[in-house]
């Protein structure tokens, strides 16, 4: 089979089937790209999932942009992406077209206000297991924990300040502390 | 226009979706409400249907947003526009970048970034959950079926984990909470 129709069925593939979200479909793309098909090295696998957790979108996707370009080039990097996208695409799509007259009928409006309890939750849970992860440390949990109290203020009192200026400006106090502790170690270095 | 919107608003998701799909959820909920796409309402129902189908939350709330708004075109463009950051960005960075993110500086950005995140999703959970059982700010009521059901909710999760020693998934949590609403909203 040609490399690329065989890259865009086998990430059509890992799309369709995948439920979960990111890691349940790095578990999947390992097992298809580096046990069966032999495209990518294990080790390359572990250093696009680092890559994928410090670059912005899913994780999945930036698997199969790596994979697809390891193996083909930009044309490959384009066909897996899109295989990858191309079936929930189509499952939302149609979804789209029937979720309004669904949520007429009183039986689904009433599961759908638990589910909205469900999706509150579910966030909660995620923000837990992130932080359980975090490094114990004072500076991010400071970034943290400030970050939260403005999020919470631009929720409640309907402050006009967008989430991405927020991490602007987390980054951008991050990056002066790093140049200022720079400096301060090199005024140290130089009295010694 | 509708199409450069929704081009717009969605680069900008996926400029700035660090931390995984719940740490989209926050971004592409500013990015819809403030162009009144859709209501708060309709983004939750649409979080947990994107979270019961296949694929990532992320993809699957731009297709959903983008058709809602402007038909196939629209979803076709979201969907584009929330992935060709991160395709772009992965290409530089294993094609000719390939130290950029040991670089010091890239480093300590992305310090700044990762915590900035998670108080992001943090505070977009607790207010999720408080505004559905206690109202919102300026109309606070209690609303007690939402009360009963996220306690009955979070019992199932605490039960599920000490018994089966795993987590409950979304999946599983998602269905019982449409059981939980269509009992307790019925009645």
């Amino acid at each position: 089979m040609h490399i690329l129709l065989d890259l865009f069925l086998t990430f059509a593939k890992i799309g369709l089937f995948t439920f979960g979200g990111g890691y349940a479909m790095i578990a999947m793309i390992e097992n298809h790209c580096v046990e069966r098909k032999g495209w990518i090295s294990h080790d390359d696998m572990m250093n696009v999932t680092v890559i994928a957790e410090s670059t912005p979108g899913p994780i999945a996707i930036n698997c199969a942009t790596f994979t697809g370009y390891k193996k083909a080039g930009i044309l490959g990097a384009v066909t897996a992406t899109l295989g990858i996208v191309l079936p929930s695409f189509l499952i939302i799509y149609l979804i789209s077209m029937f979720l309004d007259n669904f949520l007429e009928l009183t039986l689904i409006a009433n599961a759908f206000k638990g589910i909205k309890i469900a999706v509150g939750i579910l966030i909660l849970d995620a923000a837990v297991t992130m932080i359980k992860k975090m490094h114990k440390k004072k500076l991010p949990r400071a970034i943290m924990l400030c970050s939260a109290a403005v999020m919470l203020c631009i929720n409640l009192f309907a402050w006009n300040f967008s989430s991405i200026s927020l991490m602007l400006l987390a980054a951008a106090v991050s990056l002066c502390i790093f140049l200022l502790q720079g400096s301060a170690a090199k005024k140290g270095g130089a009295k010694q | 226009m509708i199409y450069l919107d929704l081009l717009l608003g969605f680069l900008k998701v996926g400029c700035f979706a660090f931390g995984g799909a719940y740490g989209a959820i926050p971004l592409i909920r500013d990015v819809v409400l403030s162009y009144g796409w859709l209501s708060d309402e309709t983004l939750t129902y649409m979080i947990a249907v994107s979270e019961s189908t296949p694929g990532p939350i992320m993809v699957n709330l731009a297709t959903y947003i983008g058709s809602s708004q402007a038909g196939f075109w629209g979803a076709v463009i979201a969907t584009l526009a929330v992935v060709l950051p991160s395709f772009l960005i992965i290409l530089l960075v294993t094609a000719l970048l390939t130290t950029v993110l040991k670089n010091k500086y890239v480093q300590a950005i992305l310090r700044g970034l990762k915590p900035c995140v998670i108080g992001i999703v943090l505070a977009t959970g607790l207010y999720m959950v408080f505004s559905n059982c206690f109202g919102k700010v300026g109309a606070s009521a209690l609303q007690w079926e939402a009360l009963l059901i996220t306690i009955l909710l979070l019992l199932a999760m605490l039960i599920y984990k000490r018994t089966k020693k795993q987590k409950l998934s979304p999946i599983l949590l998602i269905i019982l909470s449409a059981v939980l609403g269509a009992m307790i909203y019925g009645l």
